[in-house]
């Protein structure tokens, strides 16, 4: 009896916070499945014979792959598609490897030593984060411009390499989504290098190793987890980045990435499919790092939880 | 020799994080002095003036209507996203917390999704759901809005989860022990509680839709819902005026009050329980 009690309201309970979350559920259901199914289904769908406009195919069972091999080729061919996504590793990698060489010293500083200016400067960490990305990027093009500070510094100390920086080059757009993105990669990883055992360090320098030795046996591979969630975060949204290319160098096809391919083919022209197509292709490279991050979030969440 | 001495190294370091600083703060400076410039020109700095806010009769943001429509749009955008979001968000939170079971677990890598998908993914599959699937929604401002709570929801549903673990389940159990009913106790004793984390929520969502370009421009028709970045992105390289740093600059403004007060707030709110949490920090960092 007492048992029987119990159980029913805990059953209860139950649905209850189901039903809480159930606006939430459904929201993302509707906004978020729902449309990531429509890109497969124009993907692997038809292309109306006279309007040449997507005609989504939803059922799976009539899938039609030809289109997404065409697109698969084109992606394997290095004077194509390939060149793109070439590119787009390239300024990634770039843009990543200074994100890490500037942003782990800061970092480091800030969780480590910074003593009592510790707020300041988590506090000007955060700040870039309430500044509009594109406001950031507008600035470097005031930077930038032919007439701009950046040339002025250039002459007024006599250096080569005075030139229009805007023209469509890859520095500007390597160091444009370093910019853009270093805020994203220093925060996670400054709330990894907080967490990091004293204790191990400490122990390092009793047992007598130097600091530089230290430093690269215990510390730093102690940071690697909090690096790899870092450059994950940071670059799942630069694959996908097509803006920062877009505005820095108007758009140039010399420094195109996937993200401006995607965009062209969706909006500039009427070749939804091959947009759509890239997009998924996108996706599947990208799975491993989505994958990897979700599954450090949700085991940090089990962590908070218990 | 200088390697043993402590000290020294944590030197260069602060060199480099105040170069740093410099670096990621001194440009957006140097954009806002530009937006008082009383020239035209967008690089070079010539005396100060209100001339590009409000004083120009014609290129003024407050007379130049395709600079005033973005920020009104921008404003009601982010306003709309905010106030609708973050009680879906905070419901979904509490629900996820508590909810037992494979769908609860389910619902959770769901709602974990939106957070590493990158933008253009979802800007190309919301631009496609609306042209081909839900065609009846008017497409421009209301397919915005859908489209930006659709990207918030997962940010505030991870800083009041944050929370919740943080704040246990003892406080309601203590409020239903007393004879308080489940909404009683939830409404009485739970939601105050979360106040700094539905806060948080409140503005990180405020300045995620205010900073959105890939969603708003995806589902964009044209001017009438052109957003401020949208319209940072297509003037910026042409032939702008410093009017459009004057934009930028009020958009700044608006997120840096809202952050403030929402900070300001939450400091309050903290003081009076006791006891202050870096969980917020946290969780803030860790969505980014």
């Amino acid at each position: 009896m007492a048992n029987a009690a119990g159980a029913a309201p805990g059953g209860h309970r139950n649905a209850f916070w189901g039903f809480l979350s159930l606006p939430g559920v459904a929201w993302l259901a509707a906004l978020f499945v729902v449309p990531f199914y429509a890109v497969a289904a124009v993907a692997f769908g038809k292309i109306d014979p006279i309007l040449r406009t997507a005609d989504p195919v939803w059922n799976p069972a009539q899938w039609d792959f030809s289109a997404m091999n065409r697109v698969i080729d084109r992606v394997l061919d290095p004077n194509d598609l390939g060149k793109t996504f070439l590119r787009t590793f390239a300024y990634v990698g770039g843009a990543l490897a200074l994100c890490c060489l500037i942003g782990y010293p800061v970092a480091y500083f800030v969780a480590r030593h910074a003593g009592p200016k510790r707020g300041l400067f988590l506090a000007l960490l955060v700040l870039p984060f309430w500044i509009s990305y594109l406001m950031r990027m507008l600035a470097w093009v005031n930077l930038l411009q032919p007439d701009g500070y950046v040339n002025r510094i250039i002459g007024w100390l006599h250096l080569p390499g005075e030139h229009n920086w805007l023209n469509g080059d890859w520095p500007a757009v390597v160091l444009g989504l370093t910019y853009g993105y270093i805020p994203f990669f220093i925060l996670p990883l400054y709330a990894a290098l907080e967490r990091l055992d004293k204790r191990l360090i400490e122990a390092g320098r009793d047992l007598g190793a130097s600091p530089s030795r230290v430093f690269r046996h215990v510390t730093l591979p102690l940071s690697v987890p909090g690096l790899l969630a870092a450059s994950v975060i940071t670059v799942l949204p630069m694959f996908g980045d097509y803006y920062t290319n877009g505005f820095l160098t108007s758009g140039s096809p010399r420094t195109e990435m996937i993200g401006n391919q995607i965009e062209f083919y969706l909006r500039g022209t009427s070749q939804p499919q091959t947009g759509a197509s890239l997009v998924l292709i996108l996706s599947a490279m990208l799975l491993v790092l989505m994958a990897y991050y979700l599954v450090v979030t949700v085991r940090a969440q089990r962590a908070v939880a218990t | 020799m200088s390697r043993n001495r402590p000290g020294q190294p944590a030197r260069g370091l602060a060199l480099v994080t105040w170069l740093y600083v410099l670096w990621s703060l001194l440009p957006v400076l140097i954009a806002i002095r530009i937006s008082f410039n009383s020239g035209k020109s967008r690089s070079t700095f010539q005396s100060p003036s209100w001339r590009w806010y409000f004083t120009d009769p014609l290129q003024s943001v407050w007379h130049d209507d395709s600079l005033r429509q973005p920020l009104r749009n921008s404003l009601k955008l982010a306003a709309l996203t905010m106030l609708i979001t973050v009680p879906i968000g905070v419901a979904m939170a509490i629900g996820l917390q508590r909810w037992r079971g494979k769908l609860s677990k389910a619902s959770n890598g769901l709602m974990l999704f939106p957070l590493v998908t990158p933008e253009i993914v979802m800007g190309v599959a919301l631009f496609l759901v609306f042209t081909q699937v839900y065609t009846s929604v008017p497409r421009g401002f209301t397919t915005q809005l859908l489209g930006h709570i659709t990207f918030s929801i997962s940010y505030v549903v991870v800083i009041v989860r944050g929370r919740l673990a943080a704040i246990g389940p003892q406080y309601e159990e203590a409020a239903r022990d007393l004879g308080a009913n489940r909404m009683q106790a939830m409404r009485l004793v739970l939601l105050p509680l979360l106040g700094p984390a539905i806060f948080a929520s409140l503005m990180v969502v405020f300045a995620g839709s205010i900073d959105d370009f890939v969603i708003s421009s995806f589902l964009s028709t044209g001017a009438s819902s052109e957003t401020v970045p949208m319209k940072i992105y297509s003037s910026g390289r042409a032939t702008a005026t410093p009017a459009l740093n004057a934009l930028a600059t009020i958009m700044l403004v608006f997120t840096l009050a809202a952050v403030g007060l929402a900070a300001l707030v939450m400091r309050r709110m903290r003081m009076r329980q006791g006891g202050g949490d870096d969980v917020q920090l946290g969780n803030m960092a860790a969505v980014g």
